[in-house]
């Protein structure tokens, strides 16, 4: 990996890590009035699949999709004006942030019916395929929607017709606050994607370069028509499942495993990566900081300018 | 034969209908459990797969969920699939893709993105298909904000029908009864379509609104005709043709004239889209009914399968005459009403569509 990479890819992590904390600091306003789930302590994965795609690639997310809305470049302020329910979001203010879309970058939607977009991606890629496209889509799912059947059945299809999919499981080991071995059996995850005749793989979530690199050889291989690919990635969630809040309070997970968490942080781990000097090190971050700072604050302050929408204005495009 | 006097049955006029679609657009695909299998949907795909290959005519995993959700990407990415279920009942596998991404793809984006897709679903009755294959879910699906509900009677409305929900850019569900599909009647060999919005006057009469839907409107039809022709009472006879939008205007049209309205529906009692007929024209126009509506409609039960137990299940064409009769006040004591009576006679056992059916289904 190039240096410019390495940096691209520490700025891309340290954006959705800033945004999400600007968003927690102020979701006690109660003025971003919808549910929020943050991927805090999760970023490496949505930087680093991300950037082994091309813009013209698609991809497909959750309802904890600000990091892979941003990494894939959706803009900023539409995002943050849709969190404040303004006419200027990027669904208008009909979506919030469970629902992001920016079609320009191939973000194609958000939603948060576990397992609902799965399929669509596969969709969008068997219309590529029927097109004799070379476009890559990528479904961004959690160990929890695992266990729905449509990614299964969307799993059997993507492998019957090889088609040019990307599944990535971010296993986090939670749902809500159900660890992963009340709802599943002892085995690995991507073993049984393999098991749908998917290429699979699986690695550490927190190391943005592994990411990257498993990502870039799914990518390569989907779009010379070797199929579905399956990626597991192993992270973990640092805050509440929904809400801005640190809940370690309920003791459900012990405190060695949240020092262990902590101490993963993909964004201050990849510092080291960086192989820079102390002072470039401290001269690049502070940059970085200062001009993503920038950008966050031009984002609110563009999203409480915004015109707002009335009433009247859900009564609207519900046909074409 | 003239294009004039051409005559074809409903499933070829569906079967007619898709062909002159994937003709036009390679955007239509077409996919389904069954569809390029030897029975072809009741004969509504033969002929598709050889003529478009298997690129565009598919069979597909028994994944009812996935697969509309793998339809709907597909769709949002220009496609415009055809997916066909062959009982109604299996939809229900993928009520969470029509209902939660389908309906409301186009409205959550606030318009960025739409998915141009059709459903065929087959509804039915009879020949012991018992509680899961013989259920008319319309008003499910008309419950749904976001979907178009359509239940074409005639098969010249099912080839116009088919083709404007093909080329319509929103989901569309579009149902079809397994009794209408032997029927057969003019059908253009044009490329037409029919609104998927308007309900249309069967038989025009003025004493009692009969408004009905799917094979209902065709008994209705048949009651018409056979009140004119043995008492002299004439009834309107409104295809609704849609449950979703509802062509309430229609209804409301001919209520302004009848005064009496009867809904009749081949769906469950509570909660049936004839019902909502009935509180529509309630709420507006309460003040032109001279007497409370009838609704039509199926026991609140599941249908079981034994044909000693469904003998009087379904209400027929004697329960609509017999709601009018009621309405107007007829007398029952004359001569007249025994011939309605023997006209309306089943010419079938009650668990067949036809004279000429023979099992299985």
């Amino acid at each position: 990996m190039n240096p410019s990479d390495s940096v691209s890819l520490y700025r891309s992590m340290l954006r959705i890590r800033r945004v999400e904390e600007a968003l927690a600091a102020r979701y006690a306003e109660q003025e971003m009035r919808c549910p929020m789930h943050l991927c805090i302590g999760q970023e490496a994965i949505a930087a680093g699949v991300c950037a082994a795609l091309e813009r013209s690639d698609s991809v497909f997310s959750n309802h904890r999709a600000h990091g892979h809305y941003l990494a894939k470049g959706g803009n900023l302020n539409r995002m943050i004006a849709e969190l404040y329910g303004c006419s200027t979001g990027c669904c208008g203010g009909r979506g919030g942030s469970m629902h992001l879309i920016d079609l320009s970058v191939g973000f194609m939607g958000s939603t948060p019916i576990v397992g609902g977009t799965v399929p669509l991606a596969v969709g969008v890629a068997w219309a590529a395929t029927l097109k004799a496209g070379r476009e890559v889509v990528v479904a961004f799912f959690g160990d929890g929607c695992f266990e729905e059947g449509v990614v299964h059945e969307s799993m059997n299809f993507a492998a019957l017709h090889k088609l040019p999919v990307i599944f990535v499981c971010e296993d986090n080991d939670f749902s809500v606050y159900t660890r992963r071995d009340a709802r599943q059996p002892d085995r690995p995850i991507h073993e049984v994607a393999a098991a749908h005749g998917l290429r699979a793989a699986s690695g550490n979530g927190s190391d943005v370069d592994e990411v990257f690199g498993l990502a870039t050889e799914a990518v390569d291989r989907a779009r010379l028509g070797e199929g579905p690919q399956f990626l597991e990635f192993r992270t973990y969630r640092w805050r509440e499942h929904c809400g801005p809040n640190f809940d370690d309070e309920f003791d459900y997970r012990s405190e060695h495993e949240i020092k262990k968490g902590l101490s993963e942080c993909p964004v201050d781990f990849y510092k080291s990566r960086l192989a820079l000097t102390p002072g470039q090190e401290e001269s690049l971050i502070d940059s970085l900081e200062k001009e993503i700072k920038k950008e966050i604050d031009a984002a609110f302050r563009f999203a409480q300018e915004s015109a707002l929408p009335g009433v009247g204005d859900g009564l609207s495009k519900l046909y074409v | 034969m003239s294009d004039q006097t051409r005559k074809i049955a409903y499933t070829e006029a569906v079967r007619e209908a898709l062909d002159e679609c994937m003709a036009r657009d390679d955007k239509v695909i077409v996919i389904g459990e069954g569809v390029p299998d030897p029975k072809a949907i009741f004969g509504t795909t033969r002929g598709l797969a050889e003529k478009y290959g298997p690129r565009r005519v598919f069979d597909m995993p028994l994944a009812e969920n996935g697969m509309t959700g793998i339809c709907i990407g597909a769709a949002l990415r220009g496609m415009r699939p055809v997916l066909v279920h062959q009982r109604i009942d299996f939809s229900l596998l993928a009520m969470d893709q029509m209902v939660n991404n389908a309906a409301k793809w186009h409205y959550m984006f606030d318009g960025k993105a739409s998915v141009p897709m059709v459903i065929r679903m087959i509804i039915g009755r009879g020949w012991g298909q018992g509680a899961q294959h013989s259920q008319s879910l319309q008003s499910m699906f008309a419950q749904v904000p976001g979907l178009k509900v359509v239940l074409p009677v005639t098969p010249h409305d099912a080839k116009g029908m088919l083709i404007a929900a093909v080329e319509d850019d929103n989901p569309v569900i579009f149902i079809e009864h397994r009794w209408l599909q032997q029927i057969e009647d003019h059908v253009p060999r044009d490329h037409y379509r029919v609104p998927l919005n308007e309900a249309r006057l069967l038989f025009e009469g003025g004493a009692v609104t009969v408004a009905a839907f799917s094979y209902a409107a065709l008994e209705a039809l048949s009651v018409a005709k056979a009140l004119a022709a043995t008492m002299a009472i004439y009834a309107d006879v409104l295809d609704m043709r849609t449950a979703r939008p509802l062509d309430i205007e229609a209804v409301i049209r001919s209520v302004s004239r009848t005064g009496h309205l009867i809904v009749a529906d081949t769906a469950f009692h509570t909660g049936s889209i004839a019902g909502e007929v009935i509180a529509q024209v309630t709420e507006r126009a309460f003040g032109m009914l001279k007497s409370a509506p009838v609704r039509i409609a199926l026991p609140d039960f599941p249908v079981p399968t034994s044909h000693f137990m469904t003998e009087d299940w379904y209400p027929g064409p004697q329960t609509i005459a017999e709601a009018v009769l009621d309405l107007i006040d007829a007398d029952r004591g004359t001569e007249d009403y025994a011939r309605l009576c023997t006209v309306l006679q089943p010419q079938s056992r009650h668990d067949t569509p036809n004279r000429d059916f023979v099992g299985p289904f």
